[in-house]
């Protein structure tokens, strides 16, 4: 029989009455499409599946069990590798990654792996989470900083090699970007509380409220315990420095979005946090966060969300499923589209911005065509919100108090490939380190660093 | 969970609490607030340390009843539970010795402004105080001021206590009368500080202020609280509060301040407060 050429199709909420709730879009397979979908799996002996992903799930061996029936097996080769599959499921760029080699790529679509990754976790989370073993209790203690993915990954692992660990977090909930920064519609909470429960019951204690740096010093930290990691993350806003970035009505993508998901501004008055939009929003950028505010905006009322972006649309950094959501919701796109310039009117409110015209030029340092303005091609577009969504820096905050540690030329915390630091008892993983990425090189950069981690201690003694 | 140890009426809108925070209360210094959120569906927000035992692992804060939260938070008493404390945060004051200051706090920026009082008398500062706000019934933290204070002056706008006036007209007569100062800090209205700052400009003196936007994370990663210094964009959380005073651009806090006004005005009418 021959191969199907595309994946099975994902059944989804329509576009018309997706943008009036903050549900989620996509439903997710049912058994019996998943396991028509991994037959579609051809089984490569050379497995380059496997070679796209950071934290090389073992792919093959779970689709093998899913097109098997034995769905409890699969999850159980998913989670030696992954212990956030649910978040992943729905968030990785697979495109870039597993999806991105798969052979089947060569006669159409690749097998939807993303799509059975998350199945097996929806599966596993409506049975009930089984508990894995863990190793004999060792007498060590680590320190987490941060709750992200990277914190909770590297904190998971060390607990099931048997070390005590306790997170401290800065704000009142746990998940970092995964509860603040992505959307309830296309990663519900419940979802990222439940991944964080599964790490709670292996033991990990999370404490809330803490800033470190500010609350406890990681040099104090360290007095307490044999060795810290840090995984505070990219949550420093880019601005795009023009004129009137200051009046009211403009936002940084943090703090739309934490108003928004993690303070539910979507459900005010019943919550105390407001938003304001007013009718026209435009969004600056044209990534995973950009896409989040400019379909946020939609289903906080907005009559009209555009995205400007100074690049095309080749170049847009967001996932296709992103992007594609976007449009299909009714997004508007402005490419090749530079803002220049903010104005008010008399009370200081956002009335419009200013734009320029860019065109491409010749590749720059991230192999990308380097946008170009076109002179004298300005226009202004009506706006009552602008949301800066042009990137994040990691977090000045711990590096800045931590004595002797080296910090690179973009504030990031300088590691080796497992995390290492110039510190000894100093690990450091996810957005800190590399500058704003993924949610699965933050959990990979965290499973590397506690396998550093327990090198560390089986030393120390 | 936070317990309130101890609760105090200071006037008809202001109240002081104590709250259990050891965490908070071992790092606290003057200069410094905390960000509280009352319980699952309240909103974060900022009040000022206004004083400290590291002892009991305690911290107390002085706020007015503004709005939907300050107004929640006025009626919780001993023993009721906060849901989230969280601190020391921002930058504290530089506390050094100035020779002769002047600190200047009006209405409920009286409270941020006493324990930086309290802490530059003990550096061996000449402090003169100019409290000031719209009547008798919004002064408060006179007495505890006086003692750390080398001189006192008190200011309402109705006259109903101290000299009938603003408290910049006292600033500008101790300028008048030939006093040197070492360095003014002002808290309180941003209308204020930014007179404040107006009155010590053509001097060159120093000019502290601490400003009040509105916050949400605390930590430098919303961006909400930016306020603009010297036409660069600092967030008042972790930069500040305090500022230089003659750099600050006033009337775009202000601004910014209002961001919200409908709705929180909004959220008060359904609260019923
Ligand atoms: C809106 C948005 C959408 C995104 N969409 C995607 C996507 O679709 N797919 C994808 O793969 N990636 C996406 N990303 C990127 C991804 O979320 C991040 O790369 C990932 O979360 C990084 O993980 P982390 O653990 O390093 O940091 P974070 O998730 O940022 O977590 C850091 C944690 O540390 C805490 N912290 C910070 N400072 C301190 C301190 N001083 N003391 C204590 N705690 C502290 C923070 O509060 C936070 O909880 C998106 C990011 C955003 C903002
Ligand atoms: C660093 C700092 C220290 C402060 N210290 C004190 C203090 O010691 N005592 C005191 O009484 N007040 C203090 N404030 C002000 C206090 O935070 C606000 O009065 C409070 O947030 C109002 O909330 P509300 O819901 O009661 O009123 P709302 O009705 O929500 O708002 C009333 C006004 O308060 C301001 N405001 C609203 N939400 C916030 C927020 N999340 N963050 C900051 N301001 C906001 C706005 O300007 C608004 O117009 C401080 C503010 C800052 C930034
Ligand atoms: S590359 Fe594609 S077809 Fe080959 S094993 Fe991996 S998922 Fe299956
Ligand atoms: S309050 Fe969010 S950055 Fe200052």
């Amino acid at each position: 029989m021959a191969v199907r050429k595309t994946k099975y199709e994902m059944a989804e909420q329509s576009a018309k009455e997706r943008i009036k709730n903050f549900n989620e879009v996509p439903y997710g397979y049912n058994e019996k499409t998943a396991i028509e979908e991994a037959k579609r799996c051809l089984q490569c002996k050379n497995r380059p599946c496997v070679d796209g992903c950071p934290v090389e799930i073992d792919i093959p061996e779970f689709i093998k069990h899913i097109a098997e029936g034995d769905i409890d097996k699969a999850v159980e080769i998913l989670k030696t590798k992954t212990n956030l599959p649910a978040v992943c499921g729905r968030v990785c760029p697979y495109e870039s990654q597993c999806e991105g080699e798969c052979t089947l790529k060569k006669i159409g679509e690749p097998v939807g792996i993303g799509r059975l990754e998350r199945f097996l976790a929806d599966y596993e989370r409506k049975k009930g989470v089984k508990i894995p073993k863990k190793a004999k209790p060792t007498d060590k203690k680590v320190a987490v900083v941060g709750a992200g993915p990277a914190g909770l990954t590297c904190a998971g692992d060390l607990a099931k090699m048997g070390h005590s660990v306790t997170v401290f977090e800065a704000l009142h909930d746990p998940g970092g970007v995964l509860m603040y920064g992505i959307p309830e519609f296309r990663l519900p909470k419940e979802i990222v509380k439940a991944e964080v429960d599964y790490i709670k019951k292996l033991g990990v204690e999370i404490k809330y409220d803490i800033v470190v740096g500010k609350t406890i010093t990681v040099d104090e930290l360290m007095k307490d315990y044999d060795a810290v990691f840090i995984g505070t993350g990219a949550g420093l806003p880019r601005w795009l420095r023009i004129p009137g970035e200051n009046l009211d009505g403009v936002y940084s993508a943090n703090e739309y979005l934490t108003r928004v998901n993690m303070m539910r501004a979507y459900d005010f008055p019943n919550y105390d946090t407001p938003v304001k939009i007013g009718k026209i929003v435009a969004t600056f950028g044209a990534g995973n966060v950009a896409m989040d505010c400019a379909r946020t905006s939609l289903r906080l009322g907005a009559e009209k969300s555009y995205i400007i972006y100074r690049r095309s649309d080749v170049e847009m950094p967001a996932r296709d499923e992103e992007i594609e959501h976007a449009k299909e919701e009714g997004v508007i796109f402005h490419l090749l589209t530079n803002p220049v310039k903010f104005t008010g009117d008399d009370k200081g409110i956002l009335k419009e911005v200013e734009c320029i015209k860019m065109k491409l030029g010749e590749p720059d340092e991230s192999g990308r065509r380097r946008p170009i303005p076109i002179e004298g091609s300005n226009f202004k577009i009506q706006i009552d919100t602008a949301l800066v969504a042009i990137g994040q820096s990691p977090n000045p905050l711990v590096p800045k108090t931590v004595k002797g540690l080296k910090i690179g030329k973009w504030g990031n915390i300088e590691t080796d490939e497992d995390g290492r630091t110039n510190i000894p008892e100093i690990f450091a993983g996810g957005d800190i380190a590399t500058g704003a990425a993924t949610v699965i090189l933050a959990m990979g950069a965290g499973k590397r660093a506690a396998r550093a981690i327990d090198k560390y201690l089986k030393l120390k003694k | 969970m936070y317990e309130i140890i101890e609760k105090k009426v200071m006037s008809e809108t202001v109240k002081l609490m104590k709250i259990k925070a050891p965490l908070v209360a071992k790092k606290a210094k003057a200069g410094q607030f905390i960000i509280l959120r009352i319980d699952e569906k309240g909103e974060r927000i900022p009040l000022t340390i206004a004083d400290y035992d590291r002892k009991k692992g305690t911290v107390t804060v002085i706020f007015m009843e503004v709005g939907k939260t300050t107004k929640h938070l006025g009626t919780l008493n001993v023993g009721d539970f906060l849901l989230n404390f969280v601190g020391p945060l921002g930058q504290p004051s530089d506390i050094e010795k100035y020779g002769t200051v002047v600190m200047i706090g009006g209405g409920v920026g009286i409270a941020p402004l006493y324990p930086i009082v309290r802490e530059l008398k003990q550096m061996g500062n000449y402090v003169i105080s100019i409290l000031g706000a719209r009547n008798e019934k919004l002064l408060m933290l006179e007495k505890e001021v006086e003692k750390h204070s080398d001189e006192l002056y008190i200011t309402t706008d109705d006259g109903s206590k101290g000299d009938k006036g603003f408290v910049s007209d006292v600033l500008q007569k101790l300028i008048d009368e030939g006093r040197k100062i070492g360095m003014v800090m002002a808290i309180g209205p941003v209308i204020m500080m930014k007179v404040v700052a107006n009155v010590t400009r053509p001097y060159k003196i120093k000019t502290l202020v601490s400003l009040n936007p509105i916050m949400v994370d605390g930590t430098g990663m919303c961006g909400g609280c930016r306020v603009s210094v010297g036409n660069e964009t600092k967030f008042a959380c972790v930069d500040g509060p305090e500022f230089d005073g003659h750099k600050v651009d006033y009337d775009n806090l202000m601004l910014r301040n209002r961001r919200f006004v409908c709705e929180e005005e909004e959220s008060c009418k359904l609260a019923g407060v």
